[in-house]
């Protein structure tokens, strides 16, 4: 179906962060697909993210639905902005403000591999 | 044109030993008989969903408990927003003559029916399956993260969301079927448990079990004159990662296209029936549809603006917050409470003037979007 190689990236178990760009219109996307969600072109190129961003939104979460979450609270959930234009959630040091400069890391939660950002400066 | 001639209510909080068929049937119940008509006489049947019972087919399993063979029915799903999306669709239905009267119908028994764990689980799988839901992040958590962006983009503070919980609880001693009826303060708010900080617990609706109905027809069937004058709905994403700016979000979507629907303005409305599952959901839609200018709506609540005998009279039976959240019979108690007022059984809850209501749903995280208005006819 695509022309690309799947990068994989933590959502595979793998430390890293991929997004797709389309060719056609220039869109970029998070959430992997088999085309652009903006125009609907097929097969959207995959990249491997810098991992840098801008922190947009945070909630510390304290109370955890299952025994596996709960082990780990309170675990800071984020919305990063991407330095390369998309938002992600990700997990993050409980002190970060929106606005703060990240960049991700990857840490183990309920025994999988999740990007975990901290402040870059 | 179509009318809502019919509301059911049954309180909110346990019910212990009844299912969701239960409820919604006893809900049900009282709304075709407040409307004046026979189960017979509904040709049309619309109803939410049970995260307690899921059914690929509920409004049919529905119909036949409850004993009535309709020419048309299905269930809706659209979160939070379940109730007024249905109440459009009813309106819609009779307005083109699919069906004569359509009862819409929700009730769950969310609270005795399941742990409170799993309606968090449950409820949290509106994430993303991939990219969110492995994070390990609750409902309260996507809410948690707009309130600290809308926060962040208009100075608003956790007092000033207290306000919306207290406020809400304030109108909810004034009803007996609300869950909680016991008075709490800015202070009970601010020290309440951290659930997904900035939101505390008091900042949270409650789970509970209940359900709610009402029959929308064609023409009217008795004394209550309440027409629907006009809806629209805004769907912006899914996912709060794919979520728009706060300025691009469906309710300013949904009120901009009801109000030309309608042919009213803000400015006409003299009650207001608004999705509060969260305070902060509360506090954005406010500001959102032009009930309170941006980051003052805590400021109108602290003045009495959203008292009952305020100038803008708001969920005066509690809301979600504190009439209780049994899921898409939730937000219809909003619907029902409207109701009462216009109709003029509102009791000690009753408002001087509830001529013109704005009612408004939010399914997801800000997700899916219902803005209607309502007018009360003589």
């Amino acid at each position: 179906m695509s022309g690309n190689q799947a990068l994989a990236d933590w959502t595979k178990g793998e430390a890293a962060i991929v997004y797709q760009s389309c060719n056609a219109c220039g869109g970029l996307q998070y959430f992997r697909r088999s085309f652009c969600a903006a125009c609907g072109a097929p097969d959207p190129v995959e990249k491997r993210a810098s991992g840098e961003g801008t922190v947009y939104a945070t909630s510390l979460v304290c109370r955890a639905a299952t025994p596996e979450t709960r082990a780990h609270v309170p675990y800071n959930i984020i919305l990063v902005d991407a330095a390369e234009g998309f938002r992600m959630m990700a997990h993050g040091d409980h002190d970060l403000a929106i606005g703060d400069k990240v960049i991700a890391r990857f840490e183990l939660f309920t025994g999988r591999l999740v990007p975990y950002f901290v402040r870059s400066k | 044109m179509s009318f809502i001639t019919g509301v059911g209510l049954t309180s909110y909080g346990k019910h212990e030993g009844s299912s969701s068929l239960d409820l919604m049937s006893q809900a049900a119940e009282l709304a075709v008989t407040d409307a004046g008509l026979k189960r017979a006489d509904i040709d049309g049947i619309l109803c939410g969903y049970s995260t307690v019972s899921p059914h690929i087919m509920l409004a049919t399993v529905f119909a036949e408990h409850f004993g009535i063979r309709p020419s048309y029915a299905h269930a809706v799903q659209v979160g939070g927003a379940t109730g007024l999306a249905m109440t459009m669709l009813a309106h819609q239905l009779v307005d083109a003559g699919v069906a004569k009267h359509v009862l819409v119908v929700g009730g769950e028994n969310r609270l005795t029916g399941q742990s409170r764990d799993a309606s968090i689980l449950a409820l949290a799988q509106v994430g993303h399956p991939e990219y969110e839901v492995p994070l390990g992040p609750t409902i309260p958590a996507y809410y948690g993260l707009v309130a600290t962006r809308y926060m962040h983009e208009y100075g608003m503070t956790q007092e000033d969301l207290a306000e919306f919980a207290v406020l809400m609880r304030k109108h909810a001693l004034t009803h007996p079927g609300a869950q909680f009826h016991d008075a709490i303060s800015v202070a009970d708010v601010m020290n309440s448990k951290p659930v997904a900080l900035p939101l505390k617990l008091l900042d949270c609706c409650p789970v509970s079990d209940g359900g709610a109905a009402f029959v929308i027809s064609r023409e009217r069937t008795n004394e209550a004159g309440v027409r629907v004058m006009g809806c629209a709905q805004a769907h912006t994403h899914q996912h709060v990662t794919a979520a728009p700016a706060l300025s691009e979000l469906g309710a300013e979507i949904a009120i901009a296209k009801a109000k030309a629907a309608s042919g009213v303005a803000i400015s006409d409305v003299r009650y207001a029936a608004i999705y509060d599952s969260f305070t902060i959901t509360l506090a954005m839609l406010l500001e959102d549809l032009g009930l309170a200018g941006r980051g003052e709506a805590a400021a109108r609540v602290r003045s009495g603006y959203f008292n009952g005998d305020g100038a803008m009279p708001l969920n005066t039976h509690g809301g979600l917050l504190s009439y209780g959240h049994c899921g898409v019979g939730g937000a219809m108690a909003h619907l029902v409470e409207t109701h009462l007022q216009m109709t003029g059984r509102a009791g000690n809850r009753q408002v001087r003037d509830a001529s013109i209501a704005l009612l408004h749903g939010d399914g997801g995280v800000l997700s899916s979007h219902v803005s209607m208005f309502l007018e009360q006819v003589r």
